[in-house]
């Protein structure tokens, strides 16, 4: 049978059980809108701008198994794209974004919405590719959806000039892929894994520090079965949040620039470390010479290769997708019928670290943003999707929201962007639907996305947007404050919008919270009265508060700066 | 230190891109690149003269390894090779300055591959150095223009790089 190109595209997206594509129509889409119109299998979510368009397709990959789809037009679509796109490469989030191109006759005349889609894209994609043949539009659909989720996962963009959707061929969608220059590793070296178990069977002080790849291979459960095996504490990043439950008593907490005094502390004095899924960055580690002042033994799992050795030397690296590794080792430590070492004294030093209640903070007559953070955790029983924008209301979120199952955490880590918090909200209402989703954002990052209000409105998605509101750009004040001498420089925003009236503008149900005796009850009705509506609840908060702990920028993981609430 | 990196890479538009895009966005070092078609006209082979430590070269190999086009990453710097370079260079041959022309080509075991009334061209291949000794052998106000195609290599023996 032969098809359009467009037709084609259709019907690959259909093999591929694509139930949502996240998109935007313009000139070079035209054919592809077309078809789209002519079936029901795949629903298009029309946002308000491509850039929420690729955050939503992200968000429902990360809050889901699945892979998200965007769809855009040639030119300004592609580069309203970039910033999604770039942001789902840096936290290696599997999505595919199909891009409209001109006609492969016009490329190169700086034809009408014509930019150079693969060579813009090239360095924040894990592959792309541009059709030039009608012939090869299927095999490249396959390869696609198959490089975003194998091995290190991450966005694939694929340039589809009009005149290719036009054109016909025989549709033949490839079963499977054969690339003789893509083959990820799967499984780990057995010898290196042996050296590992018996490296944590001779530990005294030992920690267990996992990233984002722990989360994104679904590896929680056997991870909860290693730490339980062991009775090691256990880390995460800010990836990595939920990936081990948060509430567990071996947990210590997020680790880095704003991780917990114990957390970082058991980090720098472990005597070995068992890295998964996680890749020692400048936010983690801190100062990696610092870092390296204390003698231990990294044994570091990562499906990237190129993740290990490249910040710390490790001493035993093993590349392999985590959940076959994690297999592995348990097998191994089952066959070793060894007992796991005592780590009792090194537990005592961990909870003394732990009594200096490193996130305790004062309340004063104004709303904390901590606060905040504690009541939407108990009035949503700790078991709700938590979006975020970046600033200190995103560490906030990962401080004291207590997360205990993975992909419930969706923010911004690695390029950290502003703006992601409205659109990852609706990417995991379709992926999630009837989920209780609430976007913890600031007044400056909400307005990065704000036309998505919009969006919102017209399928009706039940955010609760928790707009902490210190009508700063509360994470550059912290840092002019702590290191320009109070130089506020551009970090104070003027001519913020009633926000209970714009949400109301867009439809949705506004409210304005001022104190903190109105927090708990407020937060409590969105959830129940205004369950199915989208409430904007703009909190006004302390304007001061800053997050803490925090280690500075070069600064090493124990020299933290402690609150002086404490 | 200095090492040659040989690639076989999908002999795919982009291609090319990517990986000198690698180099750039990483701020590795690239001194020489050459590429070309192999025998197997889907493949091309790829050499990369590049400098830097330790670390540095395993991370290189590493990122490459990561392009989805590329298929195979050797350094041939780690054991035995054979590298060459090609190089034309076109000099000034009038006078007496013409019989020493030749006399260099020929003592370089150069091939004199175009001859005007008063210019030479000489081919010229060997290592970097070779070329580099050549030219510091002539008198630099007769070379005209110089040309090189930058290092290829292979290596020695058994060592072979093929998919
Ligand atoms: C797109 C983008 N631009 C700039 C920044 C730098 N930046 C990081 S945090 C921040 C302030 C965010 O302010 P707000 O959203 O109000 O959050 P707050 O820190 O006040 O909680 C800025 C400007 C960024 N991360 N992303
Ligand atoms: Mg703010």
């Amino acid at each position: 049978m032969t098809l359009t190109g467009a037709e084609i595209v259709i019907r690959c997206l259909q093999e591929e059980k694509v139930d949502y594509v996240f998109g935007y129509p313009g000139g070079s889409v035209l054919h592809i809108y077309d078809e789209l119109f002519k079936q029901d299998d795949i629903k298009h979510i029309l946002v308000r701008h491509e850039q929420a368009a690729v955050h939503a397709a992200d968000a429902y990959s990360r809050s889901s198994d699945r892979v998200g789809v965007a769809l855009v037009t040639s030119g300004p679509g592609v580069t309203n794209a970039v910033t999604g796109i770039a942001t789902a490469y840096m936290d290696s989030i599997p999505m595919v974004v199909l891009c409209g191109q001109v006609p492969t006759y016009y490329i190169g005349q700086d034809a009408f919405q014509e930019c150079d889609t693969v060579g813009i894209t090239r360095p924040c994609v894990k592959h792309n590719f541009l059709v030039k043949d009608v012939k090869d539009l299927a095999a490249t659909m396959k390869k696609a959806f198959h490089i975003a989720k194998t091995g290190r996962p991450g966005p694939v963009v694929v340039d589809i000039p009009k005149d290719i959707t036009a054109n016909k061929c025989e549709f033949d969608y490839p079963a499977s892929v054969q690339m003789r220059s893509y083959n990820p590793v799967v499984k780990g070296h057995l010898g290196q894994i042996k050296k590992a178990v018996q490296m944590l069977l001779e530990a005294k002080q030992p920690i267990i520090y996992t990233g984002g790849g722990v989360v994104l291979s679904d590896a929680s459960e056997k991870l909860v079965k290693l730490a339980k095996r062991l009775n090691f504490p256990v880390t995460n990043t800010l990836m990595g949040l939920g990936g081990y439950p948060a509430t567990d008593k071996q947990f210590v907490g997020m680790l880095g620039m704003h991780g917990t005094y114990e957390a970082n502390m058991t980090m720098q004095h472990a005597d070995v470390v068992l890295a998964i899924g996680a890749r020692f960055d400048d936010r983690v580690i801190g100062n990696p010479e610092h870092f390296g002042e204390v003698a231990r033994k990294i044994i570091h799992v990562d499906i990237d290769p190129s993740s290990i050795s490249k910040r710390v030397k490790v001493d035993v690296p093993i590349v392999g997708n985590v959940p076959d590794v994690l297999d592995e080792l348990l097998k191994l430590l089952e066959e070793s019928g060894k007992a796991a070492p005592d780590v009792s004294a090194w537990w005592q030093q961990i909870d003394a670290w732990r009594g200096k209640n490193c996130l305790g903070y004062k309340q004063k007559s104004l709303i904390e943003p901590q606060y905040v953070v504690e009541k939407l955790y108990e009035v949503t029983g700790g078991d709700a999707f938590i979006t975020s924008d970046v600033g200190q209301h995103q560490m906030f979120a990962a401080q004291y929201y207590k997360f205990d199952k993975p992909r419930r955490w969706i923010n911004s880590g690695g390029l950290g962007t502003m703006g992601v918090g409205l659109p990852y909200a609706m990417g995991v209402l379709f992926a999630n639907p009837g989920a209780q989703v609430a976007c913890i954002t600031g007044e400056g990052s909400i307005q990065m996305c704000i036309q998505e209000l919009s969006t919102c409105k017209q399928f009706e998605l039940p955010v609760k947007i928790i707009n902490l509101n210190n009508g700063m750009l509360g994470m550059v004040r912290q840092w002019q404050e702590m290191f320009y001498s109070k130089r506020y420089s551009q970090s104070y925003v003027t001519s913020i919008p009633d926000f209970v009236k714009l949400a109301e503008a867009y439809g949705h149900v506004g409210m304005r919270i001022e104190k903190p005796e109105d927090v708990e009850p407020a937060l409590k009705k969105a959830f129940t009265e205004y369950k199915d509506r989208l409430v904007f609840m703009d909190f006004i908060i302390d304007p001061e508060a800053n997050v803490f702990p925090m280690v500075a920028a070069g600064k090493g993981l124990s020299e933290m700066i402690l609150s002086e609430d404490l | 230190m200095r090492h040659i990196i040989s690639i076989l890479l999908e002999n795919e538009a982009g291609a090319l891109s990517r990986v000198a895009g690698l180099f750039s966005a990483r701020g590795y070092n690239i001194e020489s690149l050459t590429v070309a078609p192999t025998e197997d006209a889907s493949l091309s082979r790829m050499t990369i003269v590049t400098t830097g430590s330790e670390d540095v070269l395993e991370q290189i190999t590493k990122q490459l390894n990561k392009l989805v086009d590329v298929v195979k990453v050797v350094d041939l710097s780690e054991a035995a090779h054979s590298e060459r370079e090609l190089m034309l260079i076109k000099v000034r041959a009038t006078g007496k300055d013409r019989e020493e022309m030749k006399r260099m080509a020929d003592i370089f075991r150069g091939r004199i591959i175009d001859v005007t009334d008063s210019t030479y061209v000489i081919e010229l291949t060997g290592t970097g150095n070779k070329l580099d000794s050549f030219i510091a052998a002539l008198d630099a106000g007769l070379i005209l223009e110089t040309v090189r195609t930058g290092v290829c290599g292979i290596g020695r023996g058994d060592r072979i790089l093929k998919v």
